[in-house]
């Protein structure tokens, strides 16, 4: 069956290659921290399975250790700017159409392969269809555009580099996410919430799961893992079984009060750092001030539209 | 209560708003703090962050788009992509936003969260049609032009995406839900994120259009 592990051999096959060529890269003076950095996410990817909890967790502080001491490097990018208008106008429209691939594959395969169960992994259908987007387009292009399987690792790694030790921050706040529940991080945030409501009143309830909500979602990066606990210390209590909310508005609103929180956060890293670092922005944080101004009045729509329709 | 267990979060905030200690390095020490103050011994500690690592591998798994995005790129994808806005005449930088914030919230409420993103479509084909659209006048205008390009993409993705009903936060919600007696279907959950969806939209199109009002002058 298809799922999660060839994906992650895929990757990691594209890591190790860009760790190969990043050793060949003799303009970067940092060649060889780069190569351990993707060498190391290469064998996490191809045998994480392998390597024990132990064992991860020292490949994670090794990660840690290359990036932070090392720091990595970037190479001298040729300025091919003049050749690329010129295979530009030679390939006219036929690059959207590549372009096209993946978006038309992940779409096709999301829809067909959850009626094969036994040949793909039924909850894993999004990443394979993607993966095998990647694959397809990588394909038709290089026949296509006439080119090298090299030329593509090549740019791969150089948008790569381009990113950085960013590349596995979202991985690394996720794992930070896992342990913070397993220290207990939320019961304490929970407890801490619910002795700041005034008693008895409606709108102070209401307010605090909103706003906690969205200020816990900022801490966490990620509103998955604030709703189960802003939703046990004051969604369920208060509003369902004290004040006979809708549970389905006040669980659903909710959350969207935690996605205002995730655009306004850098420990949402894939949505706001990582992007940034793609579009090679000078300000890490440019995404998250450009997001604040609609999060903010959106995050107030959400509150207003808790109080009222979760009470009809 | 422990509130010791916290100290990940101060060790965060702190380390974030230095900006000169590496972020990934923030994450460890943060992990250690609120995981030893939890009362952890610490080579379980490497272990529960090693497992965590390992299992949440998907989350960079998505970079293996990569290769195909820089062949396409090294073939002019984004010169052409530049070209084909500067050629329509009414293509304006906020009715270019506005209509791909319309086209990720729609494909986003289908289930296709992934037909589009940062390294698919915002870095080879939305920020250099944004950027022919808009013309920056020097580097700062240039840097908001992109910044606002991902945005629009996390907006539209966001406050669409919720309306599907088989996707995770629907998912999350509906088994805490249960867990407690309470039984919903998931349309009741995502029938609630229809509004927000509206005002998502409305709000953020008035701000690409003022963004867009704002460059003029």
């Amino acid at each position: 069956m298809i799922g999660l592990a060839q994906v992650y051999i895929v990757a990691g096959l594209i890591f190790a290659a860009s760790a190969a060529l990043s050793v060949r890269d003799a303009s970067n003076p940092k060649r060889w921290v780069n190569a351990a950095f993707w060498g190391l996410l290469a064998l996490s990817m191809v045998a994480g399975d392998r390597l024990g909890d132990l064992g991860n967790g020292v490949l994670v502080i090794a990660l840690v250790a290359v990036a932070a001491l090392g720091g990595l490097g970037r190479g001298v990018v040729p300025d091919d700017s003049a050749s690329r208008k010129d295979r530009s106008a030679r390939h006219g429209n036929r690059l959207f159409l590549l372009a096209l691939v993946i978006p038309v594959t992940v779409l096709v395969g999301t829809l067909l392969f959850k009626a094969v169960p036994w040949l793909v992994d039924a909850k894993q259908v999004t990443l394979v269809s993607l993966a095998l987007g990647a694959l397809l387009a990588l394909g038709i292009g290089l026949f296509w555009l006439r080119d090298r399987p090299v030329a593509a690792l090549q740019e791969g790694r150089r948008l790569l580099d381009a990113v950085g030790w960013a590349a596995i921050l979202p991985q690394m706040l996720a794992s930070l996410g896992v342990v913070f529940a397993l220290a207990g991080l939320g019961k304490v945030v929970g407890n801490l919430m619910s002795a700041v409501i005034p008693d008895g009143s409606r709108l102070g309830a209401v307010l605090a799961y909103g706003l906690g909500m969205a200020l816990f979602t900022m801490v966490m990066g990620n509103a998955f893992a604030a709703f189960p606990v802003m939703a046990a210390a004051i969604g369920l209590p208060l509003l369902i079984q004290h004040y006979h909310g809708d549970p389905a508005v006040i669980a659903a609103v909710g959350m969207l009060c935690g996605f205002c929180g995730t655009l306004m956060t850098p420990m949402a890293a894939n949505f706001n750092i990582v992007p940034a670092a793609l579009l090679e922005l000078k300000d890490r944080n440019a995404v998250v001030k450009m997001q604040v101004p609609t999060a903010l009045p959106l995050l107030g729509f959400n509150i207003a539209l808790l109080y009222w329709a979760a009470f009809r | 209560m422990n509130l010791w267990v916290l100290s990940g979060i101060a060790v965060m905030v702190a380390g974030f708003a230095l900006r000169r200690i590496n972020p990934l390095l923030v994450v460890l020490l943060a992990a250690a703090a609120s995981g030893l103050a939890a009362g952890l011994d610490p080579l379980a500690l490497i272990a529960a962050f090693g497992k965590a690592f390992n299992d949440t591998r998907y989350v960079s798994a998505v970079w293996l788009v990569l290769p195909v995005i820089g062949l396409l790129e090294r073939h002019g994808l984004q010169e052409r992509a530049r070209s084909l806005i500067a050629g329509l005449k009414g293509a304006t930088l906020p009715r270019l936003l506005t209509g791909y914030l319309l086209l990720r919230q729609t494909t986003a409420a289908l289930g296709l969260t992934s037909v589009a993103g940062h390294a698919q479509t915002v870095r080879p084909l939305l920020a250099p049609m944004a950027l022919a659209a808009a013309q920056p006048a020097d580097e700062a205008e240039a840097e908001q032009v992109k910044a606002m390009a991902a945005a629009t993409d996390n907006v539209g993705l966001f406050f669409g995406e919720d309306i599907f009903i088989a996707i995770g936060s629907i998912l999350l919600m509906k088994g805490f839900l249960e867990q407690q007696g309470i039984v919903l279907a998931p349309f009741d959950l995502s029938v609630w994120a229809i509004p927000t969806a509206f005002a998502a939209f409305a709000i953020h199109a008035l701000r690409l259009w003022r963004f867009g009002r704002g460059r003029q002058r």
